[in-house]
């Protein structure tokens, strides 16, 4: 389909940015690589009465790490992400992650900012924030504020952005030297959005996981945390570790129900992911309980 | 109502000056305003990667790039890459290979496996699948693509097909 019609203003600066969305309110949207809102808005699910191309702004771009902390500005693409050394170096969760991101064509236009504004629950990146403590730098003219990954999702392609305000940059703690990453997703296509997916990152001391931070996605209206995660945390695992803290995952998960999966092949896809990360993060064989044998 | 947006871009080497509505993507762009038809469109929301077209010197989907977005930009689309005789080889491939049947997805084929060949000289085919794994051939015509793309690599390296 055709998108109906709208205006288009081209941002100079993030503080043009921002004029423009206080005087057009609602009917304002903001498009970055456009590579979720053009969809919908040929699709006409949406129909804006003014875009704001803010693919232009020098400021909103660029990879820096600032202490321990790397800074991702909000319109960094993800094939920079995905090329990026300091991304390789201290956050190496997501260099894996977008290899799982749609298709290169799409990866060459998408930005960071904009897959996590979007807050689809099936996308990869927001994920990859809540397992790596991301903080998101937000703008507005009242100035910045910080909202942390976990506070910042609140549903489907829901967030605590108001309709005035803007993702400016990402920061993320960079990673200790013992932080390993785990990432998989079930999909039908290479690319396609996950039927559920997994983005985690782990301390493992002598065996034993020191840290398990595992956010999944597309089980639920936005990424989740696993609360089960704390059962596998200082304790040796065993199967029956892993037998009990999957049944609790299982519990809490409230997977919904639509054409791609019902919620109790989501549910199952879920804990076998768990299963994986497990075995893959500490070396062991025994506990992957959806390989076959 | 909308106002027209003027637009300066370079198509396939050549400077091109236009007055655009800002809804009109740059696929529609090109083939309406342009006549360079060969970028097809197929789902208008980035599923089908039938309008793969470069966009300073990276593919992207022409159906999720607004025209106004190209302001300034180089666009090279089919009707260039064919005319330079860029990708005959890998064209000549698709023939042989029978890699083509209806020929709707081919355009977009060609531009994905262009771009693939250009940043691997020597793709295995599963990385092949992967890199057109954002184009549909409804004709399931997958395994002679991929014969194609695999057989002009082998061709450009010097080794034997």
């Amino acid at each position: 389909m055709k998108a109906s019609a709208f205006s288009y203003a081209r941002a100079a600066s993030v503080s043009n940015a921002l004029e423009l969305l206080v005087a057009h309110g609602d009917g304002a949207k903001l498009l970055a690589g456009g590579q979720s809102l053009l969809p919908a808005i040929n699709l006409r699910l949406i129909s804006p009465d003014l875009i704001v191309d803010i693919g232009g702004i020098a400021e909103l771009g660029g990879i820096a790490v600032s202490g321990d902390v790397l800074v991702v500005g909000a319109l960094t693409r993800h094939v920079d992400l995905l090329r990026s050394s300091e991304i390789a170096e201290h956050a190496p969760l997501l260099t894996e992650a977008i290899a799982h991101v749609a298709h290169p064509a799409i990866r060459n236009r998408g930005t960071l900012g904009g897959s996590l504004a979007h807050a689809d629950p099936a996308s990869e990146l927001p994920a990859c924030m809540l397992a790596l403590k991301a903080t998101m730098i937000v703008g507005s003219q009242n100035g910045e504020r910080r909202i942390a990954a976990e506070d910042f999702f609140k549903g489907i392609y829901e967030t605590a952005l108001s309709a005035q305000e803007l993702l400016i940059a990402v920061e993320l703690p960079v990673r200790q030297n013992n932080a390993a990453p785990f990432f998989h997703e079930f999909a039908r296509r290479h690319g396609d959005y996950a039927i559920a997916g997994l983005a985690a990152q782990a301390i493992v001391e002598a065996g034993v996981f020191a840290d398990l931070r595992l956010a999944f996605f597309a089980v639920g209206d936005r990424p989740v945390l696993a609360r089960a995660a704390n059962k596998l945390i200082d304790v040796a695992i065993t199967s029956a570790v892993m037998s009990e803290a999957s049944a609790a995952f299982a519990a809490e998960l409230d997977p919904p129900d639509d054409q791609q999966a019902s919620a109790s092949m989501r549910r199952h896809l879920a804990t076998v992911l768990l299963a994986r990360c497990a075995s893959a993060l500490l070396g062991r064989n025994d506990l992957d309980a959806g390989r076959p044998a | 109502m909308t106002a027209h947006v003027p637009i300066s871009l370079d198509v396939n080497g050549e400077r091109v000056d236009a007055n655009v509505l800002p809804r009109v993507h740059l696929a529609d762009f090109l083939r309406e305003h342009l006549q360079l038809t060969g970028t097809h469109l197929g789902c208008e929301h980035g599923v089908c990667g039938a309008c793969t077209v470069r966009l300073n010197g990276e593919i992207v989907r022409a159906c999720l790039t607004l025209a106004v977005q190209a302001h300034g930009a180089s666009v090279e689309t089919i009707e260039g890459l064919s005319d330079s005789g860029e990708i005959a080889d890998l064209q000549a491939a698709f023939r042989d290979r029978n890699a083509l049947q209806c020929g709707f997805c081919t355009p977009g084929m060609l531009m994905a496996a262009q771009d693939l060949l250009k940043l691997h000289c020597a793709p295995d085919r599963e990385r092949i699948r992967e890199h057109l794994s954002g184009n549909y051939c409804r004709c399931t015509g997958y395994q002679a693509i991929i014969d194609a793309v695999e057989t002009t690599a082998r061709g450009r390296t010097g080794r034997k097909p």
